[in-house]
């Protein structure tokens, strides 16, 4: 069972402490212009951390008990191709998710 | 002048949010039904919900708090992943950092993978826009998604049992950021970003606390902003020419 005084201290402390990330440069910095040189990393922020939180989950998807798995690995590159190709999101989604399935049905 | 009037952007925002319904509710689910399974009350399920709003942490904290983690180490770890919250925070500050203080306030709550998602790709194709009108998107996109966020929550919750595994949920969240992603890989810099994090990311799994995904994002980003250097060199000395 978990303890109630370190429930409420993370739920409080967390709470706080994400809108302090999320707040410190919108926030804080305000109009104030930025160098160059930081917009230009700026500018790949969503591509430099979306592709890392995801690749774990298909290299080692928890499901699995962290094992590769044919289904999810096809799913992923069939997402992934047809986003490239098609460039809709949920087209993609539901490409993907066919795969998923099929791949499931097929080698399950 | 614009052309687009408010109307007009909040159902835009609206529409590019609402395919994240699709990954919310399931997500959002699991969270409750996980966190009831910790032995958290439907109350705490959705207190934790509505201040922290962001499931990867959500999650993270739950597990460690579940095996008796200290707390201190619990908050490290779920802000280490709430780090690229920063990131978003700082690159959103170019469009929105003109906005009002409690409107930058309200924003950054509301700041997450999916409005940040949204929202970067349309402020960079409507450079015309008023800070007016890019928060109104910003927050429309937020309107399919955060509401949802916090009742599946709650449905996921009050439901306590198992959700069957043959249904394979887990992979809906890989799948919806992918997809997401794909249509980002406009330039070569961009590709590179995405591959320097995919390859960190797994390289440094084995840090602890999720640094490893904080670490591929900073060389991700830097191999992004590199690769873009030398292709504006590159552009330069053939106009020399």
């Amino acid at each position: 069972m978990i303890d109630p005084v370190a429930l409420w201290t993370v739920i409080i402390l967390l709470g706080l402490g994400s809108f302090g990330l999320r707040f410190v440069f919108t926030g804080l910095v305000g109009d104030r212009p930025l160098p160059a040189w930081v917009l230009r990393h700026l500018r790949y922020t969503a591509v430099a951390v979306l592709p890392g939180l995801v690749a774990p989950l298909v290299v080692w998807p928890e499901a699995t008990g962290g094992q590769l798995d044919a289904p999810r690995l096809a799913a992923a590159l069939v997402t992934l191709a047809a986003g490239l190709w098609t460039r809709n999101v949920v087209l993609s989604i539901c490409l993907g998710a066919a795969a998923l399935y099929g791949g499931l049905y097929l080698l399950g | 002048m614009t052309t687009e009037t408010t109307k007009s952007i909040f159902w835009q925002g609206v529409r590019d949010g609402a395919p994240f319904i699709l990954v919310i509710i399931p997500f959002s689910t699991l969270f409750g039904v996980v966190a009831t399974e910790a032995g958290l009350s439907v109350f705490e399920t959705l207190t934790f919900s509505v201040l922290v709003i962001a499931g990867a942490a959500q999650f993270t904290a739950v597990e460690l708090l579940r095996n008796d983690v200290p707390t201190v180490i619990v908050l490290i770890s779920a802000l280490a992943v709430n780090l690229r919250m920063a990131m978003y925070s700082a690159s959103l500050t170019p469009y929105l950092g003109g906005a009002r203080l409690w409107q930058r306030a309200l924003a950054a709550y509301f700041t997450v993978d999916q409005t940040y998602a949204c929202s970067i790709v349309k402020f960079e194709q409507s450079p015309d826009w008023t800070v007016g009108q890019r928060l109104t998107y910003f927050f429309a996109v937020a309107v399919p998604i955060c509401p949802l966020w916090y009742a599946f929550t709650v449905v996921g919750a009050v439901i306590g049992s198992a959700i069957p595994e043959g249904l394979a949920l887990d992979f809906a969240i890989p799948i919806t950021f992918l997809a997401i992603i794909a249509p980002m890989l406009r330039t070569r810099a961009h590709v590179a970003a995405a591959l320097v994090s995919v390859v960190a990311a797994l390289v440094l799994a084995f840090l602890p606390y999720n640094l490893g995904l904080l670490a591929a994002g900073i060389l991700a980003m830097m191999a992004g902003a590199e690769v873009e250097r030398r292709a504006e060199q590159r552009a330069e000395r053939r106009a020399e020419k």
